[in-house]
């Protein structure tokens, strides 16, 4: 089972629905002993990084997420998601992440062409920079949907897909069994959902 | 490389796909979640529920029919129609929609901007506007289209935009049904007042209309149409194939 970690953002459903639509079992939820429980965990996220940052100390989940990864459990963080496993973000300030992951969170506008938009809205084509379970039936140049003002910098051999966006973007990234899309999968169409259905089929610890 | 976005905006009343739609067998009005699958497994890039009910019994039926899509279709989904308060885009987020589009909402209290932004975030809030020139200047109408407001439709968009609203679409009451093509005079003139991405609306009546479109204006990041879509006069997926070949920029489905 798969649970979704409910810490009070973002649109949490709809990646409820895209797992129950594979016929992957899943559950939203905040519950430490379910979180504790579940096979595989889900971190997806919207919204300022510092915010969710506080949400998850606060709630003491960082802690569950920590811990559970460190022993080898599947953990898949979306957006805000993906960017909270880094060490550390320079949205609006300097935020530390939960550091499971090798690398920064930073301002997109910095680093690319003044006529390119900020935020980075729509969909664009993956290229492969390594290995990952999770692109195993995607193929090259699919097309993802990506929303997000910040990305992810020196995550190193850690990144598995970027998407060219003025910068190489890290839209898939994977150390171990710790897994981040900047993308969503969940409203990525048929290519999200084959996403989803390769981390469905990552083998639990 | 960023793709050109497609989208096809279904107007939703008591229920049904309102406008002359034949569809896969179905004539005159069709069920929007059999649409909104269709559209899903043939390219389109994002969805727009519009909500045109009036009655509380038919927006009853229409978040029953969001939730319904939402549980079905995985691409964004925006919904717009009746949003005048935080509590309505709590509302219709709660049934599954990933973006609120406000339009007489924002003009009779432009803080819902600020407001939805903050509690939201930018990315969920598109500001659309009807906009039709007045004694040679672009103005916006409140309404349905029906109220002209005197405000400058330029202002207007560079205001929405500093108050934190993350996409615009923009609809020319001007070209909206004439089918000669978009207007390109009135999006390139937004287009050099903000930098949010624009969704281009009304006019388009063959696909080579979306080629001129981004052509001429580049900082479009997106065309929106409904009853073209809907009456495959311009198939979805024909049309996205034909804007790939021209050299834009599109995703395209591979199976």
């Amino acid at each position: 089972m798969i649970a979704i970690v409910d810490y009070g953002v973002g649109n949490l459903y709809s990646i409820s629905h895209s797992l129950s639509f594979l016929g992957i079992e899943n559950t939203v939820t905040n519950d430490r002993e379910m979180l504790n429980r579940a096979d595989k965990l889900i971190l997806p996220g919207v919204g300022a990084f510092g915010d969710a940052r506080e949400k998850l100390r606060d709630s003491g989940l960082d802690q569950i997420l920590i811990q559970r990864a460190k022993k080898g459990t599947p953990l898949l963080g979306i957006c805000l998601g993906m960017q909270l496993l880094f060490e550390k973000s320079y949205e609006y300030g300097e935020h530390p992440g939960l550091s499971l992951l090798p690398g920064q969170v930073c301002p997109l506008k910095a680093d690319i062409p003044a006529d390119r938009k900020v935020p980075q809205i729509g969909w664009n084509a993956l290229r492969f920079t390594g290995e990952s379970e999770l692109l195993k039936y995607v193929r090259e140049g699919d097309s993802v949907y990506y929303v997000h003002s910040f990305y992810a910098k020196n995550a190193g051999c850690a990144v598995k897909a970027v998407s060219e966006y003025g910068v190489d973007v890290p839209g898939l990234v994977q150390q171990g069994n710790v897994y981040g899309a900047q993308f969503h999968p969940e409203k990525s169409g048929p290519v999200g959902l084959k996403i989803l259905r390769a981390f469905g089929e990552v083998a639990a610890c | 490389m960023i793709a050109k976005r497609i989208i096809p905006c279904l107007d939703v009343r008591n229920g049904r796909v309102v406008k002359g739609v034949n569809f896969e067998g179905v004539q005159d009005v069709a069920d929007p979640v059999d649409m909104a699958r269709y559209y899903n497994e043939t390219g389109a890039d994002e969805l727009v529920f519009y909500d045109i009910t009036a009655s509380f019994e038919g927006r009853g039926l229409f978040t029953d029919i969001l939730k319904r899509t939402a549980a079905q279709v995985f691409i964004p989904l925006t919904v717009g129609g009746g949003i005048n308060d935080v509590s309505d885009f709590e509302r219709v987020l709660s049934c599954g929609a990933d973006k609120v589009s406000v339009n007489s909402g924002a003009i009779k209290d432009p803080t819902l901007i600020d407001r939805a932004a903050k509690r939201y975030g930018d990315q969920c809030v598109v500001l659309s506007m009807d906009v039709k020139r007045v004694n040679g200047s672009f103005h916006i109408f409140a309404k349905g289209g029906r109220e002209d407001t005197g405000l400058d439709a330029l202002d207007w968009a560079r205001d929405g935009q500093e108050r934190g609203a993350g996409e615009l679409v923009v609809n020319s009451m001007d070209t909206d049904g004439v089918r000669q093509g978009f207007d390109l005079e009135l999006l390139s003139a937004i287009a050099g007042r903000v930098t949010i991405p624009i969704i281009a609306s009304g006019g388009a009546g063959k696909k080579e209309d979306f080629k001129t479109l981004f052509e001429a204006v580049p900082q479009v990041d997106a065309g929106l149409a409904a009853s073209i879509f809907h009456k495959k006069e311009v198939p979805l997926p024909e049309l996205k194939q034909y804007l790939a070949s021209q050299g834009i920029p599109m995703r395209i489905l591979r199976m």
